[in-house]
């Protein structure tokens, strides 16, 4: 249970001790860690997580996000997550390392792996996204990022486990939760200590319900609007159309791969 | 002017600004981060874009002035002004970003000056547009009235 340690003790022992959701203001800070290299970016998801209530870092890079969960590039093992980051929220697009890169290199951490990493990109692009999924990340946001984004992973992390079997509104056009791309086993913080959900996780829903599936591979369900992907791009207001022209950028050279 | 005009004045102002394209809904949402403890929100984070944009204009200028054009470097910057001038929905100079884009894609320097030209002539436009809305609200609050937003 060792990995299960290293996220927030305190929000997860107020998961135990009563079975109602915490109230999103509560004493239990969330502290989420945003990577952008983006200043005005930066400014505005700060200010988005805060209103939110969640206590914020915001860094300029990649490396500045390993050093400060204390995973430095010397190190190969190690790394601590000692101020207890509850969430990394990082933009994909980054010179030096890519926010898919970062999102590697906290999985392949022990320490850090059981951090939730959720992906911000101004470009709506399914290969991008299901490259991230299949790395692990637990949602993929699509720039510019809005109040309702950030409120919707706010909800997830306060939210009590008991609840992640609950079918949740239904809103087919929502990005895919969390939970669902969740694929580690009874190791996953969010479902170790509701054993009611056991059973659920592993039945299959037929239904948008969110339930802990750890064996569907994502990219095959079609039973939902996965991420709200169809109905996104579908969309294409707002500039949000999908622009695949930046194969020279840092966070290209690894979709030109294979 | 009272206040109730300055009101309507300003929320005229801004219809405007939406109609006409400068500001789309993101706008909106910075306008809803902003409250009592964070009345300056709207306007520090536009004061960040408008540096960052003249910083990448002036770096855009020099690229597109070289001998033989950096088209990844010119596209880079691009791309970062095309990502700043969505987060604060200055949405027409994101558009011509985009068509920018295309020419750098396309290697064509005609038509990335033509899309540099274009892309200052909209953000000056925008940069006008919003200070102007900001004199408006620092005139209701001088005025005694509420903050607007």
């Amino acid at each position: 249970m060792a990995r299960n340690g290293l996220i927030s003790r305190r929000r997860r022992s107020s998961d135990q001790l009563d079975g109602s959701d915490p109230s999103p203001c509560g004493s239990e800070e969330v502290h989420v860690l945003a990577v952008d290299d983006s200043l005005v970016d930066r400014k505005v998801i700060e200010r988005l997580l805060k209103i939110s209530s969640c206590k914020v870092t915001a860094v300029d890079s990649g490396l500045r996000a390993l050093r400060f969960l204390g995973l430095d590039e010397e190190k190969t093992a190690g790394g601590f997550n000692e101020l207890k980051v509850d969430l990394i929220i990082t933009d994909y697009c980054m010179p030096e390392m890519t926010g898919y890169e970062l999102l590697k290199k906290i999985k392949e951490s022990s320490a850090l792996r059981e951090i939730p990493v959720v992906i911000m990109s101004s470009e709506n692009v399914l290969a991008r996204i299901d490259r991230c999924m299949e790395e692990g990340a637990e949602d993929f946001i699509v720039k510019p990022v809005k109040l309702s984004d950030v409120k919707r992973l706010r909800d997830f992390m306060t939210r009590d486990v008991g609840d992640i079997t609950r079918s949740d509104e239904g809103d087919t056009t929502r990005k895919r939760k969390l939970q669902e791309s969740f694929h580690a086993p009874s190791s996953s913080p969010f479902v170790s200590s509701a054993s009611s959900s056991s059973s659920a996780s592993t039945t299959p829903s037929p239904s948008p319900t969110p339930s802990v599936s750890s064996s569907k591979p994502i990219a095959a369900s079609t039973d939902f609007d996965f991420m709200g992907f169809f109905s996104t791009r579908v969309k294409g207001d707002n500039g949000r159309h999908v622009d695949d022209s930046d194969r020279h950028l840092n966070c290209r050279k690894e979709e030109m791969v294979g | 002017m009272d206040v109730a005009q300055l009101k309507r004045q300003l929320f005229e102002y801004t219809t405007l600004l939406f109609h006409e394209g400068f500001l789309d809904e993101q706008f909106t949402q910075l306008q809803q981060l902003q409250d009592e403890n964070n009345p300056d929100f709207v306007v520090e984070v536009v004061s960040l874009f408008f540096d960052d944009s003249e910083r990448l204009l002036n770096e855009l200028a020099k690229a597109l002035d070289q001998q033989n054009t950096d088209f990844k470097k010119v596209d880079a910057h691009v791309h970062q002004l095309k990502g700043s001038s969505s987060s604060i929905g200055a949405q027409r100079v994101q558009r011509v970003c985009i068509t920018f884009r295309n020419y750098c894609q396309d290697k064509n320097v005609e038509g990335c000056l033509k899309c540099l030209q274009q892309v200052k002539h909209e953000y000056s436009l925008v940069k006008n547009k919003l200070e102007t809305l900001f004199t408006l609200e620092k005139q209701i609050l001088a005025a005694g009235g509420s903050a607007p937003m």
